[in-house]
Order: structure tokens, then sequence, then C-alpha cells
């Protein structure tokens, strides 16, 4: 299961100041009120917590203060092969930045190593304009000193973040997916309240204990209620306008959402008998999608009075 | 104050659950057991919350289902936070302390093994600036564990006999990860892993839940014989950043330390991920050197995020019920390179 | 020992934008925080406890965002605390503030929630799909108007109730200087002539997105005293109630959590008559047709005439029961902060500080928020005067 999305992150005075600055390939600092330069720059001060104002340049040649082997990278960081991350104090500053060196190996770096900056070849105004740091000899640069603080030139970043996870379904909803790759629909039973429910609960919601009883339940039911969306949004799946609706399984005690086709949506209504459409026997797998969509069954519709304790 | 006491506690951990990252398996077990422990029901409990996290699970609202758990119809008062349940313990303690009720039932849980959890966690580190560059615990632990070491404050040894203890006394812990006799020469014969840091440094990627029931005066003496009363209960935090504070040592600690009162433990487990860690914990609590550290086994032997906190205020409590120790503490920490930190004191009366 | 009386003695929050890009996430913060500081007369260094508040993580992409957050709201040393109950979290963050210095165990909290919700878009956070199941989930929209549609056939309510509260809230924005929406000439008309986006709802019945804070101060009954503030919002009760987001015959349009809450504010609050006692209620209306519903489940009227209440006009400034005076989640919804709006504004007007959006003479507020499905509700009543009880 992956969850992914490029934040757009917008900086505030401070934050765009050093953005801007990095994109130029230049460092800055923010002072203090105990007058020391910090790197990167505090929005707000450690100690009065009034806003920081005073950013100053500071040099792009600095010396590591600690560091760690990253003997295996992970995704997005600095480097993809193993290198260090490391504490690194760059000249002019009073705090040490945290940035990634180039070393091919831990032998190659050690705390008071002079590293200077490799900048991104495509600036873009966010951290990552340092590309890393690399092993410096005994050179020194000045920085920008003489950088303009004009209005900054960029105000916001974005952030990509890619995660990915595994996902496993409870032993409830297993047995449910499995029954649905055979065309079956299983519900279980709460031992205690004797209520339905499908899919099956790793705890019932109402006594707090697993559901067991498997019970068999047809593929037809009513819709107890709906919506017809009509709004695109990003990951959706489904073209629109469509019927979202609870359908209520006969003998179940609990309705499930799912989509309602092959009837026009103005014309839907509460109380609608429905039958599920599968996917060719082929196709299925353990997946609720296997149940393509609800279809009206052409049934007279349920009387209210037999689901409205569902809505 | 009004006299609060730890009067159940529950835990399961394991490398990998195989199941959802509701943790519902194991909640639901968790929670029966704390029944059977006090003898009380649902009804008997106040209060509710847990502890959880959204990122851990991949999506929002994680914790919704594990309501699942309760059973909440008729609904409960209930809360949760975004914090390791050791602290869903401290809003559960407050709670009680307002008068409002009397009893609070507190879990944690989460699903580690979801994701790859040491790349995740750089999502709590500034935005702008740092989290880009995904800086992972490991890897800010072991410039931590450097600094220490060439401070003089630590060496390699120091951080094996941590492990080696943990590993060795976790073998007693039924919900240890990894444990087993273990020698300092065992540990130091290990490869390093992320210099300078072996991979037993590091705790191991853990899941898991825990729960505890919390009861004031003579609901906690109807519930145990010797209750672990809490004698004190704070918590501070630190800046995120790595520059603004020092990392050798941990000043949340130590405030958090002096306002519960450190004095007359025999007993502390502290919550220490990794083994230097110990060391910080240890030397910002002041604690002697009889004090018997993390008899559990620690953090270092299981891990499971957002009851790992819990399972140390648990563990200390089981000490005192069952008489092994008289004043015990328990230490809970959360954010990059102990960041923020509880302390919580329990003592058994006779 | 009993409850220590607490009171709420400063409010802040931020201009509510679609998309804030003049500040940080931090710089968010402060900017309600520090206005919540400045009405109270207080400074950083008086704090002893900081509580934040959000919805779920994944709307910033920062995980446990206080932790970064800490040093701007001058935290460092301090305990902090960070709730998460969903869309009832404003709500519920302001009750554990609140829970605080009522257990005596300090004299003054800052609590602040907020949502910047243009880091990332809220219906992709709250629909990523998961395995297994139908990706028919559209957002909160698709999640709550099947809902709407139950209220609507179980109570005969007109069509036209929907546009009257959105109709009415958008009016009461422009009245509110921090509001997002100022949709000048709102009519029930124009909401009713507006896009059907989730069936029932449409467009203009519908919260926006917002980037936004809101802080509060509250203070212990001799921190009260040493304030100076004359006219501090009493903490008369607090309450806070979960259900499961889904069970067999669970009422999803008049939730039991919501209504067994409600009875417990009125009893710890010494109410009986809440209609004819409580003089305004800023409630959680993210979709305009929650407004009956909740009038109900609130127990203002009984069950199926909430429209009634609405359709008189009594909900409107100068009405029996005013509503969401602010201009409510409908005009500005940074959802994690949303459920402190309310409470905040409950305490802005027995505090009389509401500017043009006052009820007259409001001595007993109530301020309410809920979250998940309709399943975790916190709300407050404060007063004008310190609490009896």
């Amino acid at each position: 299961m992956k969850v992914e999305f490029d934040y757009t992150r917008s900086l505030g005075p401070v934050l765009s100041q050093f953005m801007s600055a990095l994109k130029q390939h230049s460092i800055l600092g923010g002072v203090t009120s105990d007058g020391r330069v910090v790197v990167p720059p505090p929005e707000y001060d450690p100690i009065t917590h009034a806003a920081v104002t005073e950013l100053v340049p500071v040099s792009d040649h600095g010396v590591v203060q600690s560091w760690s082997w990253v003997a295996e990278p992970v995704a997005q960081q600095p480097l993809e092969k193993p290198f260090a991350f490391a504490q690194i104090l760059l000249d002019g500053a009073d705090a040490p930045l945290l940035h990634a060196v180039a070393v091919d190996s831990p032998a190659e770096i050690s705390t008071g190593l002079r590293v200077r900056v490799v900048w991104a070849e495509d600036p873009t105004g966010t951290i990552r304009d340092i590309a890393h740091f690399e092993p410096a000899g005994d050179g020194s640069s000045e920085g920008s000193a003489s950088m303009e603080f004009g209005a900054p030139e960029v105000t916001g970043i974005v952030s990509p973040v890619k995660l990915a996870y595994d996902y496993a379904a409870s032993p409830e909803e297993t047995k449910f997916f499995r029954g649905l790759a055979e065309g079956k629909i299983f519900g279980q039973r709460c031992p205690k309240c004797e209520k339905v429910y499908v899919p099956p609960r790793g705890a019932c919601p109402v006594d707090g204990i697993p559901t067991t009883d498997e019970v068999e339940l047809p593929d037809r039911g009513t819709v107890t209620t709906y919506c017809v969306v009509n709004v695109p949004f990003q990951g959706q799946t489904i073209p629109i306008p469509y019927v979202s609706a609870y359908v209520l399984l006969d003998g179940a005690d609990i309705a499930f959402l799912h989509l309602i086709l092959d009837i026009d949506a103005a014309d839907v209504r509460m109380g609608m008998r429905v039958e599920a459409v599968w996917k060719p026997r082929e196709e299925w797998t353990t997946d609720l999608n296997n149940i393509r969509y609800f279809k009206p069954t052409g049934e007279p519709d349920a009387d209210f009075e037999t689901y409205k304790h569902h809505l | 104050m009004r006299d609060v006491a730890v009067v159940g506690f529950s835990q399961q951990q394991m490398k990998e659950l195989d199941g959802s990252p509701t943790c519902l398996e194991i909640l639901v077990p968790i929670i029966q057991d704390l029944y059977e422990q006090t003898g009380w029901t649902k009804s008997d409990i106040g209060f509710w919350c847990s502890g959880s996290s959204d990122y851990l699970a991949g999506r929002s609202f994680s914790f919704v289902s594990a309501v699942d758990a309760i059973g909440t119809l008729p609904p409960v008062m209930e809360s949760h936070v975004e914090m390791d349940a050791a602290w869903a313990m401290y809003e559960a303690w407050i709670k009680i302390q307002t008068g409002e009720v009397d009893t609070a039932l507190v879990y944690g849980f989460g699903k580690s093994s979801a994701g790859t959890l040491r790349r995740i966690l750089a999502l709590q580190l500034d935005p702008y600036t740092t989290q880009p560059l995904w800086p992972d615990t490991v890897s800010l632990a072991g410039i931590q564990a450097r600094e220490g070491i060439e401070k003089g404050l630590w060496d390699e040894k120091a951080m094996a006999e941590v492990v080696a203890r943990s590993m060795t006394d976790a073998a007693a812990n039924e919900w240890a990860i990894r444990k087993g006799a273990t020698s300092i020469d065992d540990v130091l014969a290990q490869p390093v892993y992320a210099d300078p840091l072996r991979r037993w440094d590091c705790a191991p990627v853990s899941d898991g839940a825990a729960g505890i029931i919390l009861a004031a005066g003579d609901k906690a003496r109807e519930a145990r014989q010797r209750p672990a009363w809490i004698t004190g209960f704070e918590h501070r935090i630190e800046p995120i950043a790595l520059n603004a504070r020092s990392l050798t040592e941990s000043v949340s600690t130590a405030a958090a330390g002096t306002a519960a009162g450190v004095d007359g433990v025999d007993t502390a487990e502290l919550h220490a991920p990794f083994s230097h860690q110990e060391l910080i914990l240890r030397n910002a609590l002041g604690l002697p050197g009889d004090v018997t550290i993390n008899p559990s086994g620690g953090a270092l032997t299981a891990n499971p995020m957002f009851s790992a906190g819990l399972n140390r205020i648990g563990e200390a409590a089981s000490r005192i019920w069952a008489g092994n120790s008289d004043k015990a503490l328990a230490h809970t920490t959360q954010g990059p390179v102990l960041q923020h930190n509880l302390v919580c004191t329990l003592e058994g009366r006779n | 020992m009993g409850k220590v009386p607490a009171a709420v003695i400063g409010v802040g929050q931020t201009h509510h934008r679609a998309v804030r890009e003049d500040v940080s996430i931090a710089g968010l913060l402060r900017e309600a925080v520090d206005r919540a500081l400045l009405d109270a007369g207080l400074t950083f260094d008086d704090i002893d406890a900081v509580v934040v508040g959000k919805a779920p993580d994944l709307f910033e992409g920062v995980m446990m965002p206080e932790l970064y957050l800490a040093d701007a709201l001058g935290a460092a040393g301090k305990p902090l605390l960070r709730v998460h109950t969903a869309g009832s979290v404003g709500g519920s963050t302001a009750i554990v503030a609140a829970s605080l210095v009522q257990s005596g165990v300090h004299e003054r909290v800052l609590t602040v929630a907020f949502e910047k919700q243009s880091e990332s878009n809220a219906m992709w956070a709250l629909s990523i799909p998961v395995p297994f199941i139908m990706p028919v989930h559209a957002g909160a929209g698709g999640y709550f108007a099947p809902h709407v549609r139950s209220y609507i056939r179980r109570s005969g309510a007109p069509s036209h109730i929907g546009a009257m509260v959105a109709a009415k809230d958008r009016q009461n924005a422009l009245k509110n200087p921090y509001a997002h929406l100022k949709n000048e000439g709102t009519t029930v008309e124009s909401v009713l002539a507006s896009t059907m986006l989730w069936d029932p709802i449409r467009y203009d019945e519908t919260c926006p997105s917002s980037d936004g804070a809101c802080a509060l101060v509250i203070a212990s009954e001799d921190a009260v005293a040493k304030s100076g503030i004359k006219n501090p919002a009493w903490i008369h009760s607090t309450q806070m109630r979960s259900e499961p987001t889904t069970a067999a015959e669970r009422d999803q349009v008049n939730p039991a959590a919501g209504r067994a809450a409600s009875a417990a504010l009125y009893k710890q609050a010494g109410i009986t008559n809440p209609l004819e006692e409580i003089d305004c209620a800023e409630i959680y209306v993210p979709f305009s047709w929650f407004e009956p519903m909740w009038i109900e489940n609130l127990g203002f009227m009984p069950e199926g005439e909430g429209w009634k209440l609405t359709e008189a006009g009594e909900t409107a400034i100068g009405g029996k029961l005013p509503i969401n005076m602010s201009g409510g989640v409908l005009s500005s919804n940074p959802i994690g902060a949303s459920g402190m709006l309310r409470f905040g504004e409950a305490a802005l007007q027995v505090m009389g500080e509401a500017g043009e959006h006052q009820v007259d003479g409001a001595r007993k507020a109530l301020g309410h928020a809920y979250g998940g499905g309709s399943q975790f509700f916190a709300m407050w009543l404060v007063g004008a005067d310190k609490p009896s009880n």
C-alpha cells in the first residue's frame, strides 16, 4: 500500500530568506538573542520566543562535529550509496547543521574533518540544494558575504513524501475476502449480541469481542441510504457521477458501502432492492471489487419500517 | 492530589504482528486480561484513553477502529493522544485528579513492521530544513552516541554492558524479542553496523500493544492487594533541533525526575531505544548504582512503538505488586534522540 | 479535594484562508498563540504547560508535528501534550487543557489547535484506497451525505432547510474579521442554485478547506484573580463521548454519543432546560444539514423537530438560540482547529468580546465539536458567572 504526496509548504519570512539564499549557493544563519549564529536559522528565538529577524551569511566550508555511518541508506536520502550523516559546524556559525557527507567508508571521516558543500546542479530553493558535503582538505571559503536581502525569491517548497506499507487484513477479514474469491459472502455473528456483521469484525463494536459463527449471506439486499458523488478528487477510481450506497444484505445487521449502477442516479431510492453483479469468475480475487456493483432487482421497494433502524 | 494507583497491566509484543495495523487482534485479549486481573467489567471503567500514530499505520484515523476493542455502545468517555500511551496514561491520571472519574483504562498499540520504521520516523523532524534529508532514527542516535564517546562520557564497553545486561535479563521476559544470556564480549564481537552502533545497540523493530488500569483510593485497593501508587508523574519536552540542545545529556528527563522525586527508588524501567541512551538517562535521573535497571530487559529487547513507554510503567508496577520493589521509577521517551521525556514514580505501601 | 474552578482568559485565532502562503506551520500557530497571550495579558514565561491538537498528521505530512513545534510554542522545558480525536480534536484539546487546570496540576495552560490543509489535499488524505475495499468513499462529504438523506427522510424536513443554514452562517461570517469565506449576497436561493456535489449536499452547503489555528489560555481561579481579567469565560462543564464508526443498528443521524455527552454536560452545569437557559451555541456544522440534526442531538428540540427552530429563524443572531454566530465551520474550516474555534467563540460570547457577532447579554454559551463518523463528541458550557458547582 502506497502513501505518496508532494506536500507544498509555504515558508514564512525567515525560511523564505534561507531557501532563497540556498538557491543562490549561499547559506544564512539566524542571529539569536544570545548573539549566536544558528544554521539553519530558527524562526523563533529560543530564549525570547520573538521572531528571528537578523540573518547573516556563513561559509559553505565547515568542520564535522559528530557523525554516524549510514550503511544501508533508505529511500530519498541525499545519497544512494553508503555515506555519513554529520553535524557540521560551518565557519561563521555557532551551531551545527545536520547534513550528509559523501565518503566511501567510515575510515574516511572523523570528527574534526574539514568539509565543504557540493551544490546541487539544479538549485530549487530547498535544503537539498546542498546536495551533500565532501572532504575539503584545508580549503576555506568566505561564503557570499555581500548577499542582498530583497524580497525573497523562494516562498515555498515542495516536499515529496513517498511511503510504502505492507497491508495485512485481520483474521476475520481474511475469511471474508477468501470467501469472496469463491463468490461467497460470509458474515459473522457476535456471540453476545447475536448481530450479523459483514464484513466480520475483529471485535464486535458493541461488545468488544470477536465475531465468531460464520453466516453465508445472499448477494442481494436493500439500499438503506446513499449519495450521488459528483465531485472529482485525486486518487478517485470511479467516473462521476456515481451512487455510493449503503447496502443491507438480507440477513445482515449492518450495511456496507458499494456502488449502484444499471440505473440512472436520479432514480435510485432509499429502500430499493438490489443484487450483486459479479465480475467474470476467472477475474475473482480476494477483494470486494469481485462485485463490480449492485443493480436493481426489480422487486418492490422495502418498507421504511424494515430498514429505518439501520440509518 | 488524589491517591491513584496502577492496578492492572497487560502487554503483547512480537517481531511482526500477523494482522491489521489497528492491532485489534491483540487489543481484545489485552482488555479481557485487564478485566480478569481486576475483576471489573467495562461498566467499572470511567475513562478511556489511547496512544497511537497514523503514520505508523499509514492511514488517517487509525485509532478509530481500535475503539471497537472496548465495545463503545452505549458510548464511553474516551480520548486519544498521538503519543506513546504513557502520555495517554498521563491524560487519564489528570482526568482522575479532576474528580470526574475514579478509574481509567489506558492502551497503546502500533504495528511498526508495516513500513520502514527508521525512515517513517524522519517525518517527525523539522519539515523544512531537516526532514527533506530523511535522517533516519539510527543515524541520529549514532551521532549522539559518537558525541558522548568522543567527549569521554561513555565508551563502547559501557554500551555493551547495557546490551548484555538487558538481553540477559530479558531471558525471563516472555514478550522480549531479542534475548538470551549475553556477555560483554559477545556484544563487542558483533560487527559495527551504523558506526559507532552495533545492531544490538539499537532496539529491534517491534509490534505490540499494552494496556493499564488506573484507579483512585478505595477502588484501587478493591482491585489489588498492593496497588502501585503513583507518587510523581511529570514530563518535559526539549526543542527538536539537534543543534538546539545538548545531545549527551537529557535536561528534560532531569527536570521531570526532579519534579517527580526519585529519592528511595530501588528499581527503574528506562525507555532507552539505544544502549547509550540508558547511560544518558541514568545520569540525568541521578540514579544510585544499587538501583535495579530494566529488570524486564527494557526497550533494547522489545520496543513496540506507542506502547513501549506504557510498558515501562506496567513493568515497574508489576514489580511493586509482587513485592519485589517498594519504590520504582518508570521513564518514557518519544521524539528524535530523547526529545520528550516522562517520569512516573510508583510505590507499594504495606 | 474538589475541582479547581477554571476559566478562559485569552482567545486568539488566525485569519483563516484557503492558503496561508505567507507563513510556515509554526508561523500559523504563532499568529493565534500571540493573540491569545496578548488577550490574556501574559507571556510565554507565564505558561505552565502546552496542549496541541490537530487532525490527521497526513494532512501536513509531518509526524507528530508538535515535536517540531515545541520550540516555536515556547514549550521547551515544559510539559506538552498532543491530542488527536479526529474532527472533534479542537474541542477535546481544550477539554484536556481545562482538566490540567481543574485537576490542580497547573495554573495557566496554553492550548492551540491548527490545520494547514493547503500543504496537501484533505480528500486525498481521507480517501487513500485501502486494499480489498471498494473505493466508493469520497471524502467527508461522501461519508456524511447518505446520513443527511436519512435525516431528511426521518424528520420530513423541507428541502430548503440546509440552504437556510448556509445562508445564515455565510451572513454571520461577514461580521467576523477572521472568517475564511466572505460570500456577500449569499441567499437561500443562491445556495439552492449551487452545484449538487454529493446529492443531497450542494456546494454552498459544504465547508471550505482552510489554513488556520486557534489558541486559548485557560487559568485557575487564583490565576484569573492575579491576571486582572475582569470578564473571564468560566468553564461550567465539559464532556467527551465516543462510539463506534459502524455498528449494527447504530443511529448515524442522532448518535447516542452526542445525546449522552449533552445530557451529562447539562447535568454537570445544572441546566434543566437547555433551550431556555443557554443563550447561544457554536456547534460543529461542516455540512449545513447538521444544524437541525445537532439541535436535536443536543436536546434543544425533540427528535425530528430541530429543523423547525432553523426554519423559524430562531438560530440567527437575535433569535431564541443563535447558532454559529462566527459563521461556523461552514465559513472557516481548518479541521484540527475547527473544534477549538467553536469553543473559543462560546468563550468570546460570554466574555462579551465577540464584536459585531456578539449576542446581546450572552451569559451561558455552548461550544461543540464532533468527529469521525459522527462518533466522537466534545463539548463545553461556559458562563460569565463563576460556576456554583
